[in-house]
């Protein structure tokens, strides 16, 4: 299997900058999510979920 | 930063050749102000509703319902950027300016729409999230993909998509559409004619560059300002309803009613100032005082539930 030609590609320094505030900003809005998914589900389920089953 | 610049193949204007987009451009396809408009009119649907929300509840369907506003705004911009290069108004927008690649915003704004409508699913119910994506269907769908390129009664029609928050932030509450938010739905659907077209007159020949066919460059000035007028007449009782039916208290009836009159007066002004330096001035007091009217209703509305005002006072 033929591998793919190389693509050398450098970035500015303004790309640089560009790419890490969308890769944080994705982050962020990532681990914002999923503990809203955490805190919706306490809520809908109740403290009960905490308590071990019988 | 590089200082190296490049033709931008769809605005004709200069732009960083490097990949400029950052968060900001991305966050600006959402149309903030547009979305601080959802924000409080959805607000004002969740605190209108029948029965109590855990305030995680309803600050999770807010924030969906805002997102899923974003998203629209980002589809619409997505597929409106050959004619928003085409007009001043639009033309620096992140797409039509080459900061971002149109296909990257229909990749956001279709992310945003499914995490909005699952998180409205997943936080208050089916029945609102239903009316999120369809709400989010019909602006971008019906709206700016049919409508807008296709008749002068676009805005009319679509407004239906701008007038839709306050029932789904009802339903995320009572999961179900109530009268009340019905209220609320048609002053927002009543209010978006003048609101444009006090616009439109202004800026028809950008329109008509772009070959949308808004009222002004379709069916001209004057048959314009007369629709203006009648629907302002319908607006300023219709402000004032929310009050007549129980929903809103003293402060909101009082604003309705001085808000309405001054519509009013300034419909009339748009309708009687035909010609000269001050026709176009007219028209954006007109506009800017929508805006001002729909923020000082539905943030009565929502001053007077959210702090209790109105079930603790009557007033």
């Amino acid at each position: 299997m033929n591998a793919l030609p190389r693509i050398d590609r450098t970035l500015t320094p303004g790309q640089m900058r560009n790419l890490k505030l969308r890769n944080l900003a994705i982050g962020l809005a990532v681990g914002f999510l999923a503990v809203l998914f955490y805190v919706i589900t306490i809520v809908k389920v109740g403290p009960g979920v905490f308590q071990p089953m019988p | 930063m590089s200082l190296v610049t490049q033709e931008n193949p769809i605005a004709g204007v200069a732009v960083p050749a490097e990949y400029a987009a950052g968060p900001r451009e991305f966050f600006s396809l959402m149309k903030p102000r547009v979305m601080s408009l959802v924000i409080l009119t959805a607000l004002a649907g969740i605190l209108i509703a029948p029965g109590h929300v855990h305030p995680v509840i309803g600050f999770a369907s807010l924030l969906a319902i805002s997102i899923g506003a974003g998203a629209a705004g980002a589809l619409n911009m997505w597929w409106d950027a050959d004619i928003d290069v085409l007009m001043a108004r639009t033309r620096l927008r992140a797409v039509p300016s080459g900061m971002i690649p149109a296909g990257e915003a229909l990749y956001f704004g279709v992310t945003l729409a499914f995490l909005a409508v699952l998180t409205l699913a997943a936080a208050a119910n089916f029945q609102s999230a239903a009316l999120l994506a369809f709400t989010i269907f019909f602006y971008v769908v019906i709206y700016t993909m049919w409508l807008k390129r296709l008749t002068p009664q676009n805005i009319v029609i679509g407004g239906a998509a701008g007038a839709l928050p306050p029932v789904v932030g009802c339903a995320a509450v009572s999961g179900s559409v109530t009268l009340d938010s019905l209220w609320l739905f048609a002053i927002i659907f009543v209010w978006t004619p003048p609101h444009f077209w006090a616009l439109a007159l202004v800026k028809s020949r950008d329109y008509e560059r772009a070959g949308v066919p808004m009222m002004p460059n379709a069916k001209g000035a004057a048959r314009t300002r007369l629709e203006i007028l009648i629907y302002s007449l319908l607006l300023a009782p219709l402000g004032v309803a929310p009050w007549l039916v129980g929903m809103a208290g003293a402060l909101y009836a009082a604003a309705s009613i001085v808000l309405g009159a001054m519509l009013l007066w300034l419909a009339a002004r748009v309708y009687l100032t035909r010609d000269g330096a001050n026709a176009n001035k007219v028209c954006m007091q007109l506009f800017g005082f929508t805006i001002l009217y729909l923020f000082v209703l539905f943030g009565l509305l929502v001053f007077e539930r959210g702090f209790g005002l109105f079930a603790r006072w009557g007033l």
